[in-house]
């Protein structure tokens, strides 16, 4: 029997690159010879994306299927990863923590969003969602001297693994149900007390990984200890991998049981709009308030999924684009900034920001109104496009929570988009230009401008994910 | 004669177990042997769902080799990332790591 290995080569092209990365630092001294690596491991990521966007639809056994929601989401997810490289390079060697591990990590991790979104079987989700999530452990404890990193890794590494040993749980009562641990299996299956459970389970072991209320105890901790590249990039990769198979597990392939988990993560998403936006008012610590802020983001991108019709599944691809482009650019500021020896993460470091780098106070005010939802940036179409979805699937009142919950939000990403502008600059911050996390800085607020002014092309991209539907 | 009645309720106990042992206990290397537990009772339910319910295929063992070798995957970062805590925070009670709050 021969398989054809070839719809998997964007993956392999990333782990390659994951090996060659981890293998070149035990034989590299400088940094210069470091930056060569880094560049490899860029090209790698160009390479795989120009696979994932020349690749056709196919399947890898029954157990992947290369169609067009994977396609749309590895192109997210290797656009993060290059986004969180560029992010990484200049603080890495500023702060000391300059080592190849970290973009090995980086890349395997992305390997294991990319596997997520295109599983057909969730024996094989699992696996995938450890390969995301063990490098993501040690990334939030990659700054190996600070007590505040080792702790955000910690607690990520325990409430994870309990999130990961619940999804598998479920995965064992639904083969028991079904017989196979397939998706194309469960398509068909009848609603039965196990296959309930045992899909309630696979949902909050997913549920986790993205932060949805009540699971998102481990986010404010884990965001605010972790160094500031590593949240920028897991807060996003993480919602990519997640929600992704969400999309694939229950508006792609249960459309059929629908009335039995439209109401659970209808419940879920208003849940965790409402609790992210009321939590993150109160932050006066700017990485809290983007963790509460991520949370928030969470319950928008679930209203895609509860909402159950196409227009659901594509508009969650889009606001998964646009929020890549959002939040990679509010963390990324945050990488230019240092306070007396360590990360100034108050608001208030933020002071007097545009004074002395008007280019960087703009960007953080075109991130701060494009996570509010306001015109003309992405997050505002995004989320214009997921409330539209919600009223086509005959839940108004999620979209009316929704709507309520972005306008409570104002007041606190506005208060940071104000504290840039106001005052003068609060004394110990010093600003550090980076030239490659300006140039994926530039790339993000260009990206969240563009998507916002003109919506079209990516949405026409996007809603080509809404064939897969039945 | 045992059925897979019985093997369902050992599973659930051992779930059960884990789950007790994650919530109430403070140490970071015991809530990690409830995680476990947690993840060798789904095993159990993969291997006894093969024999009972889909027996011309394999495909619970095999399951269960693969969660096996992830176990222990996951067993050596989350015991690396535990020492590397108690190096700098000189506890795994995880009680006690608190330096983040709000």
């Amino acid at each position: 029997m021969t398989v054809d290995l070839r719809p998997l080569a964007p993956e392999v092209v990333v782990a390659a690159a994951a090996l060659l990365a981890l293998l070149a630092d035990v034989f590299t001294r400088t940094s210069r010879a470091r930056a060569v690596w880094w560049l490899v491991a860029l090209v790698a990521l160009g390479w795989a994306a120009g696979a994932v966007w020349t690749a056709g639809e196919g399947a890898f056994g029954v157990l992947y299927a290369r169609d067009g929601l994977a396609n749309a989401l590895q192109l997210v997810g290797l656009a993060v990863a290059a986004g969180g490289m560029l992010l990484a390079r200049d603080y890495l060697a500023r702060v000391g923590l300059d080592r190849g591990e970290y973009y090995a990590l980086v890349l395997l991790s992305t390997v294991g969003a990319m596997l997520m979104v295109a599983s057909q079987d969730l024996l094989f989700l699992f696996v995938a969602l450890e390969t995301l999530s063990v490098p993501l452990y040690v990334l939030a404890g990659f700054a190996r001297d600070s007590h505040r990193s080792q702790e955000a890794s910690l607690k990520y590494f325990l409430l994870g693994s309990f999130a990961s040993a619940l999804l598998l749980y479920g995965v064992a009562l639904v083969y028991g149900a079904t017989g196979s641990t397939g998706l194309a299996r469960l398509a068909g299956a009848e609603g039965s007390f196990p296959l309930l459970v045992g899909l309630g389970l696979v949902v909050v072991g997913l549920g986790f990984k993205a932060a949805v209320v009540p699971f998102h105890a481990w986010a404010p901790d884990v965001y605010e200890g972790a160094p500031v590249p590593a949240v920028a990039f897991m807060s996003v990769l993480a919602k990519v991998g997640a929600v992704g198979a969400l999309v694939r597990l229950l508006p792609l392939t249960l459309p059929h049981l629908l009335p039995a988990w439209q109401p659970l993560l209808a419940a879920l998403s208003a849940a965790t709009m409402v609790v992210g936006n009321l939590a993150a008012l109160r932050q006066t610590n700017l990485k809290r308030m983007l963790a509460y802020s991520s949370v928030s983001h969470a319950g928008y991108l679930l209203v895609g999924v509860a909402a159950g019709n196409g227009t659901g599944v594509w508009s969650a691809v889009y606001y998964l684009a646009a929020y890549a482009a959002m939040n990679l650019g509010a963390f990324g500021v945050l990488t230019f900034l240092e306070r007396a020896g360590v990360e100034a993460d108050e608001v208030e470091d933020l002071r007097g920001l545009a004074d002395r780098s008007p280019a960087l106070a703009a960007a953080f005010a075109v991130f701060m109104a494009s996570l509010t939802g306001l015109p003309p940036t992405a997050g505002f179409v995004g989320k214009f496009y997921l409330f539209m979805a919600a009223l086509q699937g005959g839940l108004l009142w999620l979209a009316v929570v929704g709507v309520i919950t972005s306008v409570v939000s104002v007041a606190y990403y506005l208060r940071a988009a104000y504290a840039a502008y106001l005052g003068p600059g609060r004394a110990g911050v010093r600003l550090h230009p980076g030239p490659w996390a300006g140039v994926g800085l530039g790339v993000s607020a260009a990206a969240t401008l563009l998507f916002g002014v003109l919506p079209g092309p990516l949405t026409t991209w996007a809603q080509r994910v809404a064939a897969l539907l039945r | 004669m045992i059925g897979l009645s019985h093997y369902l309720v050992l599973s659930s106990l051992l779930f059960g177990l884990g789950l007790y042992g994650v919530l109430t206990r403070r140490n970071a290397v015991a809530i990690l042997m409830g995680i476990e537990l947690m993840l060798n009772a789904a095993n159990v339910n993969f291997v006894a769902f093969t024999r009972f319910v889909d027996p011309t295929f394999v495909r619970g063992h095999v399951a269960a080799l693969i969660v096996i070798t992830l176990a222990a995957c996951e067993a050596v970062v989350g015991l690396a990332l535990v020492i590397n805590a108690y190096r700098h925070l000189e506890t795994v009670n995880v009680d006690q790591v608190d330096l983040m709050k709000g």
